[in-house]
């Protein structure tokens, strides 16, 4: 069995140590943070598929690598004027680019509701940060049976 | 001293052009003593990367509704959430926010509701004023002093409704403000894919289907009231006078709808039936339309109305 990565379980344990009322500020942190598309996908905004599921427009892509250990690389973009869910989607880039497909699939999926966000935010910003995992497990789980 | 309305002429042609301010005169009165500015945003993290200078943040989910029962906050919980804001009964608030204030909309309804009388919707909300270049700031606005805010029962009665109040207005007015996929009853349901939060999809029997953004321009104001007219009147049927009920998913969006009716077009008795569909839609057998028609009202509550 594979373990959730590291590095995710790392940003969960800075989430849950800090006091609720700074997690807000934590997720505003992270959202600063998302990595800027590189060109190639820049330029091809329909090779990123859509998260219907989120109140604001996401758009994420998975490359699977074809190495021994199918090292996985996560692509994000959500426009500014959307920093709820840029957080979230720098969470999950901070936490996940980078590691063995296998461990992608081994996270949790109801891994965001151990942000201890729950409270803070809406049943339905909650649901949209599981579609995003959950869209991202399933491209990862396709390419792997491809 | 009362704050002065907007004269804006643009606003004239509205039923309550009072309820209105435009982005300029809201730059010259930011610093006006009795005018608090609030902002409510759907995103709730958005307040923080930049607001307009002196606003407070209102937040909807964990300030305006009851973190326990599915309610708003009572009229203690009001009292409160206002004296800490630094509102007083007198007070003016001018509320704004993002995607064309849809929030913002919702905000103003809730201090509707327990009767804050000067509660005006910056026209254009937080897009237009970023738009126009003016200025926004990341510092924490000084503590306004603590309110006296008396306690004031909630009054649902006149702009509210619920499940079983809907069930008697069948056969009146109902406007469906949720996009055209919600309407129908289309459902992304793959393997994966998360379900939506409704059991049921579709609508409620007759309703008319006026996605809610149709109400407002490009640059995110409202629509004048010839458009406006022609939206609501020509197009969903609504007559003067009209008894109306809006609903969207949890009301939210249906009170950008309400304001609408209510303040710009003056329909008297619009209600929001803010269960929506999340409630509607797993409530259990009451009737539903699918497709992209109105529908018929079930034969048992036909030729009631």
């Amino acid at each position: 069995m594979s373990q959730t990565p590291a590095a995710l379980t790392e940003i969960v344990e800075e989430f849950t140590e800090v006091p609720e009322a700074d997690r807000l500020e934590l997720l505003l942190e992270f959202s600063r943070e998302l990595p800027e598309l590189p060109p190639r996908l820049a330029e091809h905004p329909e090779l990123l598929e859509q998260v219907v599921e989120c109140q604001s427009p996401l758009f994420l892509v998975v490359e699977v690598g074809h190495d021994e250990n199918r090292l996985t690389r996560l692509f994000f973009s959500a426009p500014p004027e959307a920093p709820t869910t840029r957080g979230f989607a720098s969470v999950l880039a901070a936490g996940l680019d980078g590691a063995p497909a296998a461990e992608i699939l081994a996270v949790a999926d109801d891994m965001p509701q151990s942000l201890g966000l729950s409270r803070a935010l809406s049943p339905l910003r909650m649901r949209g940060m599981t579609a995003m995992l959950g869209r991202i497990k399933r491209q990862v789980r396709e390419q792997l049976e491809a | 001293m009362p704050v002065p309305v907007d004269e804006n002429p643009a606003y004239a042609q509205y039923a309550h052009p009072e309820r209105l301010v435009s982005t300029e005169w809201l730059a010259a009165h930011l610093n006006d003593e009795n005018l608090v500015v609030l902002e409510s945003d759907e995103d709730i993290l958005l307040y923080s990367t930049g607001h307009i200078p002196g606003a407070l943040k209102v937040d909807w989910h964990t300030e305006l509704n009851d973190e326990v029962t599915r309610d708003y906050v009572d009229g203690e919980g009001f009292a409160r959430l206002m004296k800490a804001k630094g509102i007083a009964r007198d007070t003016t608030v001018v509320i704004y926010g993002d995607k064309s204030n849809w929030w913002a909309a919702y905000a103003l309804w809730v201090f509707s509701l327990f009767g804050h009388e000067d509660v005006r919707l910056l026209d254009g909300g937080r897009d237009k004023w970023i738009a126009e270049g003016r200025e926004l700031s990341t510092e924490k606005p000084a503590a306004r002093p603590v309110a006296d805010y008396p306690v004031i029962e909630r009054d649902d009665s006149q702009i509210r409704a619920y499940l079983p109040q809907v069930l008697e207005h069948l056969g009146n007015p109902l406007i469906d403000v949720r996009s055209p996929e919600e309407y129908t009853g289309e459902r992304t349901h793959m393997p994966a894919y998360p379900e939506e939060g409704a059991l049921r999809g579709g609508h409620i029997p007759t309703a008319a289907s006026v996605p809610w953004a149709r109400a407002a321009a490009e640059d995110g104001t409202f629509r004048s009231r010839e458009e406006l007219e022609a939206i609501y009147l020509d197009e969903a049927g609504l007559k003067p006078g009209d008894d109306v009920v809006a609903y969207c998913r949890i009301g939210e969006r249906s009170s950008h709808t309400w304001f609408v009716l209510t303040h710009l077009l003056g329909f008297e008795k619009v209600r929001n039936y803010d269960g929506s569909w999340t409630e509607w839609g797993n409530a259990v057998r009451v009737p539903i339309v699918r497709g992209a028609e109105p529908g018929e009202l079930p034969a048992q509550l036909a030729g009631r109305a």
